[in-house]
């Protein structure tokens, strides 16, 4: 398992290096300048070539990525343009946020479409599996910043269950979080809850109609327990890949969805160095982006070995 | 009628342990209701073995699931009464079943692949039925788990308990299945099929095994098989089922010896341990088919030959080590000849079939075909040299697209060669289909729309779409029902004598090589161990290993006694 884990761990290594090159060649591409939107239309030539000195954007690339690679590896970010305040303030301040909203939508998500699916198949051809199907439709179908919006209106405005915006820190008070946190996140899930009903539903069908289901039954289990320790045991093992590979949107649907309800995120610092070329933070946010999406991938494929003793890694268990 | 009161005429008095009366089963599709059973009747007395004998479709697989309230889909009972030790459990109640399964009733069920839960260990597999049923619970349950493991007959158990399925061989799983059959000692155990998945000779290890435990418990039992052989062998009564009826009931002498219905008679005369080899027409007692040059040297009557032909191959993983599937094999197969390569699974033999194809090339040794090199030929010579070769498969519901016509997939040989025009090669796809005996109008059908032993025809047609000298079978009739099987060889057969063809017949069943081939290599451990004329070979084998085979044949002793 040890030499399992740091083959991974160097496999990540590489996909860092390589995405922090993408990215760096790739924000210089973007057209528009840093130094000029940092010293104003308005400026002089002889301004601009000191903004452009003092960011050290004269130098060459090559050396702007070296120096970048060095700082990196130190754990300097860099500075922001826009602001002037280091970036790792500025992720400091905004990741936690995203990350809360994404754990939430997710065990949301994981909860509901694993319970809906295991019902739809099991109630096949029933309403609870007409329920499901068309939760899973509708879920996958309606883009969710619409759904938000609608959200936003009927509960918070209309109703007032839940707050329109704001945001409380976990840490600060749990509770309050959460009110504020639900209604972004039953949004942000709500894609993700009907792809994982889906899988759920279509693999615990299959694991239904196998003989060890049938022999589980033969033995005289009672029948909710061959549908948790066999059906939907076996199902899960597709289930955990599908939510790997899902998890990675939630990153792209936390930008949207901070955005309609004004969460403090990382999301809204991603868009808003977008928009000013605020080339470090652009980098910094890729970075990190890129490194959750290898930690999730490694969590998941640890996960899916402890599901599945068939790929169990380092011999006998 | 009643199976048992004939088997042994004196336990009228006694209780049978299951007794079927007239039992129904239907499935509803769309609406329309379907029997698929109809007036099943039997009975089992306690400690009596009973045989259930059928093909596939036959129903047999059906009424035991009709037992244990496992029918799938919308399968029911629409009839009849099923009465377990004079309970009626026709239509139990959700407790009463789940006392009935395991407890009352166990069931060892057929593919030992796919019947254990991939994702638990295989101790709690059979531990779990043991507290379900409340016979032990917590430390006890697992002890007894490993017990009954050891019971079974798998070494090292109290270690292998806490192993998973895919960590052991099929023979060591389908042990566990009896281990969890027998685990709360039931009344009466349900082997469906319960080694046909396996190698012979640990099929004959696991039923002795069976019969041991069973005859230590009296436990009756209900097997069911698609084998006379293993009927024979294992059971005091066979009843033989087909198309959802009971044709025959009886003892299994009665039966066997005696068959009165013409159903049963056709089986029997078709079991391959029966007929031992049967006289057929063939070139090769006679002249030399047409074309073979009189050189009076021996390498003109030899097809093909293997010169030392070895494959290793690289484990995964695991640096330099190297699994040697075949070692060092040479041998001939003379044209016009059937040559069967025998052996287990791991023998080596499907290797060693994909070698003589070119589908892998060897890590030493060559294959010659009319004293040519297959692995050296290149261009025109290389293309000439794969048409004289075709391959007939295994699995004829895997080995043709669904997605095509009959015609289109006979055609695609002809088509890859650029042969005839499109008239010509639909002249030439009728021929072909005559030739396997399938009627023309089967052309424009998808192989869904065929029977097994449909497809395996359409596989032997596009074998011969290229007229080659050499077919390769590879387990070409281990996966049809006896009568088809017979069948299929018979037109093997027959083929061979018209278009004088040569065979390479691969397979694990000895007793179809006994109806088949002229020649056998037995292989075990990627090496030939044995080889001869099959006459030879079966009337005095010389190594431990083919008598072994030999003996494990299901129904063997009790079909020789009858030829004597």
């Amino acid at each position: 398992m040890a030499r399992y884990l740091l083959n991974k761990l160097w496999q990540a290594a590489i996909t860092l290096l390589l995405s922090a090159l993408v990215v760096f060649v790739g924000v210089r591409l973007l057209p528009g300048d840093p130094a000029l939107a940092l010293a104003g239309e308005e400026a002089d030539p002889a301004t601009l070539a000191q903004v452009r000195t003092d960011l050290g954007l004269d130098q060459p690339v090559i050396v702007q990525f070296w120096r970048f690679l060095s700082n990196l590896a130190h754990g300097d970010l860099g500075t922001s343009i826009r602001t002037g305040t280091p970036v790792t303030d500025l992720i400091a301040a905004t990741l936690p946020v995203t990350l809360w909203l994404a754990l939430y939508a997710t065990v949301l998500a994981v909860v509901i479409g694993v319970a809906g699916g295991a019902l739809a198949a099991v109630y096949r051809g029933r309403w609870p599996e007409w329920v499901a199907n068309g939760f899973s439709l509708a879920g996958l179908s309606v883009p969710h910043f619409w759904l938000g919006l609608l959200a936003i209106l009927y509960l918070s405005v209309s109703l007032g269950l839940f707050p329109a915006s704001g945001y409380v820190p976990v840490t600060e008070n749990p509770l309050r979080a959460l009110y504020y946190l639900t209604l972004p996140a039953v949004i942000l899930g709500t894609a993700l809850a009907a792809v994982v009903m889906r899988q759920t539903r279509s693999s615990m069908l299959e694991t239904l109609s196998t003989d060890y289901v049938r022999t589980a039954r033969a033995k005289g289990l009672p029948r909710a327990r061959v549908l948790r320790d066999y059906a939907l045991r076996n199902s899960l093992i597709v289930v955990v890949t599908i939510i790997g590979l899902q998890l990675g949107g939630l990153i792209s649907g936390a930008v949207v969805t901070e955005r309609i309800f004004g969460l403090p995120g990382f999301g809204k610092l991603t868009l808003d160095s977008v928009f000013t070329r605020d080339y470090p933070v652009i980098q910094a946010v890729v970075i990190i982006v890129t490194a959750a999406y290898i930690v999730i991938n490694l969590a998941v494929d640890v996960l899916y070995s402890v599901i599945n003793p068939r790929i169990r890694v380092g011999g006998e268990a | 009628m009643s199976a048992r009161a004939e088997a042994t005429g004196s336990t009228q008095a006694v209780t049978p342990v299951l007794e079927v009366r007239d039992l129904e089963v239907a499935y509803t599709t769309e609406g329309h209701e379907r029997t698929v059973l109809h007036g099943i009747s039997f009975s089992i007395a306690p400690g009596e073995r009973l045989a259930v004998v059928g093909e596939s479709g036959s129903g047999k697989s059906t009424t035991a699931a009709a037992l244990l309230g496992l029918l799938p889909g919308s399968g029911r009972v629409t009839g009849g009464s099923i009465t377990f030790k004079g309970e009626d459990i026709t239509r139990p109640g959700r407790e009463r079943l789940l006392r009935l399964r395991g407890r009352e009733v166990g069931l060892v069920p057929q593919d030992p692949m796919s019947n254990l839960n991939p994702v638990l260990r295989v101790g709690r597999q059979i531990s779990e039925t043991l507290a379900a049923h409340g016979v032990a619970t917590g430390k006890a349950a697992t002890q007894r788990a490993v017990e009954l493991m050891e019971e079974a007959g798998i070494p090292d158990a109290a270690r292998r308990a806490r192993q998973y399925p895919h960590e052991f061989s099929g023979g060591m799983r389908q042990r566990v299945l009896i281990a969890i059959g027998l685990a709360c000692a039931p009344e009466l155990l349900v082997a469906d099929e319960p080694t046909s998945a396996l190698d012979v000779t640990v099929q004959r290890q696991i039923l002795d095994h069976l019969e041991t435990l069973r005859a230590a418990r009296s436990t009756s039992l209900m097997l069911i098989t698609h084998d006379l052989g293993l009927a024979a062998d294992r059971a005091d009564t066979v009843v033989v089922m087909s198309a959802g009826e009971i044709v025959e009931a009886g003892p299994t002498e009665q039966i066997l010896r005696r068959p009165q219905h013409p159903y049963t008679q056709r089986l029997v005369e078709a079991a391959p341990s029966v007929s031992s080899a049967r006289a057929r027409v063939s070139v090769r007692q006679g002249e030399a088919p047409a074309g073979v040059q009189a050189s009076g040297e021996r390498a003109s009557d030899t097809l093909l030959e293997a010169v030392g032909l070895t494959k290793r191959y690289r484990l995964r993983g695991q640096r330099g080590q190297e699994v040697v599937a075949v070692d060092d094999v040479s041998f001939r197969v003379g044209r016009g000849r059937t040559t069967a390569v025998v052996g287990e699974s791991g023998s080596g033999k499907t290797t060693l079939s994909q070698l003589v194809l070119g589908l892998v090339a060897p890590t030493a040794g060559e294959v010659r075909i009319e004293g040519e090199v297959v692995e050296t030929a290149r261009g025109a010579r290389r293309r000439a040299i794969r048409r004289a070769m075709q391959p007939v498969f295994q699995d004829p519901y895997a080995s043709l697209d669904p997605t095509y016509s009959i015609e289109h997939i006979v055609d695609e040989p002809l088509r890859v060669a650029r042969i005839g025009d499109r008239a010509s090669r639909r002249r030439r796809v009728a021929e072909l289909l005559d030739q396997v005996a399938l009627p023309g109008s089967l052309a424009q059908r998808r192989p869904n729309e065929l029977s097994g032993g449909q497809r395996q025809r359409v596989a032997i047609a596009r074998a011969l779409a290229l007229e080659p000298r050499l077919v390769v079978c590879d387990e070409a009739v281990s996966a049809l029902d006896v009568l088809v099987q017979e069948q299929t060889l018979d037109l093997l057969a027959d083929l061979q004598d018209r278009l004088g063809l040569t065979y390479l017949f691969i397979t694990h069943d000895l007793a179809v090589v006994r109806q088949l081939a002229d020649d056998v290599l037995v292989m075990q451990g990627g090496t030939v161990v044995e080889e001869g004329a099959v006459e030879q070979v079966y009337a005095e084998p010389r190594t431990a290993y083919t008598r072994d085979l030999l003996d494990a044949i299901p129904g063997a002793e009790f079909f020789a006694e009858q030829a004597r």
